[in-house]
């Protein structure tokens, strides 16, 4: 790719050591912008906006990971990600619609979101890989499958805002700042699952062979990875922590329609490549940081800008440093 | 089922048969996936209406202006991006219609979701003047048969023109940047100048079309330019055949007539599930058509790696 730097490549498969020291610049300029943003405005507007952009940092990070790993270790650009978001939230109000419990409800969304992704490998993505399909014939057949989920949801629960059902009315104050109750469990979940997909990556064996797949997959072919069951567990991995995405989102918005996973799926298109395409931990700092920035520029315009931030980011991303903010993804065309 | 049904519906492939033309020229012989055509319809649609309502221009000088507008902004996404990677570049033209989207959608000078009316106050009285020779002929009673001969003319000039065009030497070398963009470039041709050329003529076909959804429907609101349009313009590619000008025609004329043909079947659905299910059908077609023949009806299997 022009203008990657050609260093030696890094063989270490310790990518938490790797990023460390990017992570914790990232970081530095988070604080200094919230630290700014309270001289700017105040205390409580700022930490405000902070609270909501890390709300929807959560959703926007692990609905992104699924579309880096994939883009990683398959280079497919999965249109229907934004969609299995949406079909994680759906399955969970209609399980919840039938008398169960909403945790249950829940963990059932996650469950059908990762088997449904693992059939999209089975039924589409496996066959069409065989074929030898060239990068056109990739992308129209993610779009038709997007289409394929999104209208079989809306056939299915109609095209009317729905909502998980729960307490979206209670909020939480402290000090003059405001959340709602299921914002504020939105959070918590999503950062504990958040903590547990990093734990995962970097402890596990299938973490680690899935990052050493999604950064050089011959390589990893060739040190012995079983390369279609890491294909398998990435596609239930991805799935399910869009599952869980889309419910966080469902949670803290409060209601949905079938068309939400679509409108999101260029703020994930932005979490992934702004992190670095094929990097798990990237897809969760860039959510987070897009999930700030939509939020932050709410102080400064109308908040019906807040999609234009992540579209205006994702385009400068590509633009002057496609390799994401972490830099070490070094991508062959 | 009756005429002025089937006309509409014709109008549709037509409008967006012009539109699929420029992803043939991009996607189809330069190998480029643009995926930002609804933005460069939208632009060349609002340019237009605005230009006529809001600063009285004569409608053909803004139709012109509309080209021009459209062409500027494939200058502007071209030169920033065409240097990226296929699937990057086609990430960030979505993005780029997107970003159009909602600026139509949020901005004051557009109307917002309200949009823009008034715009077709001359082609309606011609339209009409029109309508009633033609009903003095005893052909009558069709309101939309105006916009549907010159949809179709405009559609079928173009066709030939792109056919000649891809049979001069430029448009020989846009087809080898497609197969081997580095062999071109060793040649000594400037692939970057070409692939924006390319890009700019699809923009100002797009524009062209913007114009057409603008008369055929009687105000402009940003959701007629939602990015699924561009999807549906590659659908269209698709089942007439991936680098035939002449499939677009029939990929369109089919595309609509499965679209809207279907709501007659009677299903015993209701509305909005008769419509999720026309959806589901495209969403199908997409992805049998790209495993089982990718090339499309009228393709040539050459056509077919376009971006591998």
């Amino acid at each position: 790719m022009p203008g990657s730097d050609d260093t030696a490549p890094r063989a270490d498969l310790d990518g938490a050591r790797l990023i460390a020291s990017p992570a914790l610049r990232l970081a530095a300029l988070m604080l200094l912008i919230y630290t700014a943003l309270i001289a700017l405005f105040g205390p409580i507007p700022a930490t405000q906006a902070t609270l909501n952009g890390l709300v929807s940092g959560t959703y926007l990070g692990l609905g992104a990971i699924g579309l880096t790993l994939v883009f990683g270790i398959l280079h497919l650009v999965n249109f229907a990600q934004g969609d299995l978001l949406m079909a994680g939230a759906y399955a969970t109000i209609l399980t919840a619609g039938i008398g169960v419990p909403p945790p249950l409800a829940a963990l059932a969304g996650v469950v059908a979101t990762a088997l449904l992704a693992l059939v999209t490998e089975k039924l589409v993505w496996r066959p069409l890989r065989r074929s030898g399909a060239g990068t056109l014939q990739v992308f129209l057949t993610a779009i038709g499958l997007a289409m394929v989920i999104r209208f079989s949801v809306q056939f299915v629960a109609g095209s009317q805002v729905r909502s998980l059902g729960a307490d979206v009315v209670s909020t939480v104050g402290l000090g003059g700042l405001r959340l709602g109750l299921m914002q504020v469990l939105a959070l918590v979940i999503g950062l504990v699952v958040m903590a547990g997909v990093g734990l995962m990556l970097r402890l596990t064996r299938l973490g680690k062979s899935m990052r050493a797949f999604s950064d050089n997959a011959a390589l990893a072919e060739v040190s012995g990875i079983d390369t279609g069951r890491i294909v398998d567990l990435t596609w239930l991995v991805s799935g399910s922590l869009a599952g869980v995405a889309g419910i966080l989102y469902a949670a803290a918005i409060g209601t949905i329609n079938p068309n939400f996973g679509v409108t999101l799926l260029l703020s994930l298109f932005a979490a992934a490549v702004l992190g670095g395409i094929g990097n798990a931990y990237g897809a969760l700092a860039g959510g987070l940081v897009i999930g700030l920035a939509q939020d932050w520029s709410t102080l400064f315009v109308n908040a019906r800008w807040k999609p234009a931030v992540g579209f205006a980011i994702l385009i400068v991303t590509l633009l002057f440093m496609p390799q994401g903010i972490f830099g070490q993804a070094r991508r062959r065309s | 089922m009756n005429l002025d049904f089937w006309i509409s519906v014709a109008v549709l492939a037509g409008i967006y048969g012009v539109f699929t033309l420029g992803l043939q020229l991009n996607a189809g012989l330069t190998g480029i996936l643009n995926f930002g055509q609804a933005g460069f319809m939208a632009i060349g649609a609002y340019a237009y209406g605005l230009l006529v309502v809001n600063a009285q221009w004569n409608p053909w000088a803004a139709v012109a202006a509309a080209v021009l507008a459209a062409v500027a902004a494939a200058l502007l996404v071209g030169l920033s991006s065409l240097r990226l990677r296929t699937d990057y570049f086609a990430i960030a033209t979505i993005a780029f219609a997107e970003m159009v989207r909602y600026t139509l959608q949020n901005a004051q000078f557009s109307g917002g979701n309200q949009g823009v009316l008034g715009y077709d106050t001359a082609w309606r009285g011609f339209a009409d003047a029109v309508s009633s020779r033609l009903s003095q002929a005893d052909f009558g009673g069709h309101s939309q048969l105006p916009l549907l001969v010159l949809v179709w003319a405009v559609f079928v000039v173009l066709i030939i023109v792109l056919t000649l065009l891809e049979r001069t030497p430029w448009g020989r070398i846009l087809k080898a940047l497609r197969e081997d963009e580095d062999a071109v470039s060793a040649l000594g041709k400037n692939a970057l100048s070409y692939k924006l050329q390319s890009l700019a003529i699809s923009a100002a076909i797009a524009a062209v079309a913007g114009v057409f959804v603008a008369l055929n429907i009687t105000y402009l609101y940003p959701s007629v330019f939602d990015p699924n349009f561009t999807f549906f313009g590659y659908a269209m590619l698709v089942i007439g055949g991936l680098g035939s000008f002449a499939g677009t025609a029939l990929g369109g004329l089919l595309f609509w007539a499965l679209l809207e043909g279907t709501r007659f079947v009677d299903l015993a659905l209701s509305a909005g599930q008769q419509a999720s299910l026309r959806f589901i059908l495209v969403g199908v077609a997409l992805i049998v058509l790209n495993r089982v023949r990718p090339q499309g009806l009228l393709g040539d299997r050459a056509g077919m790696v376009a971006g591998r």
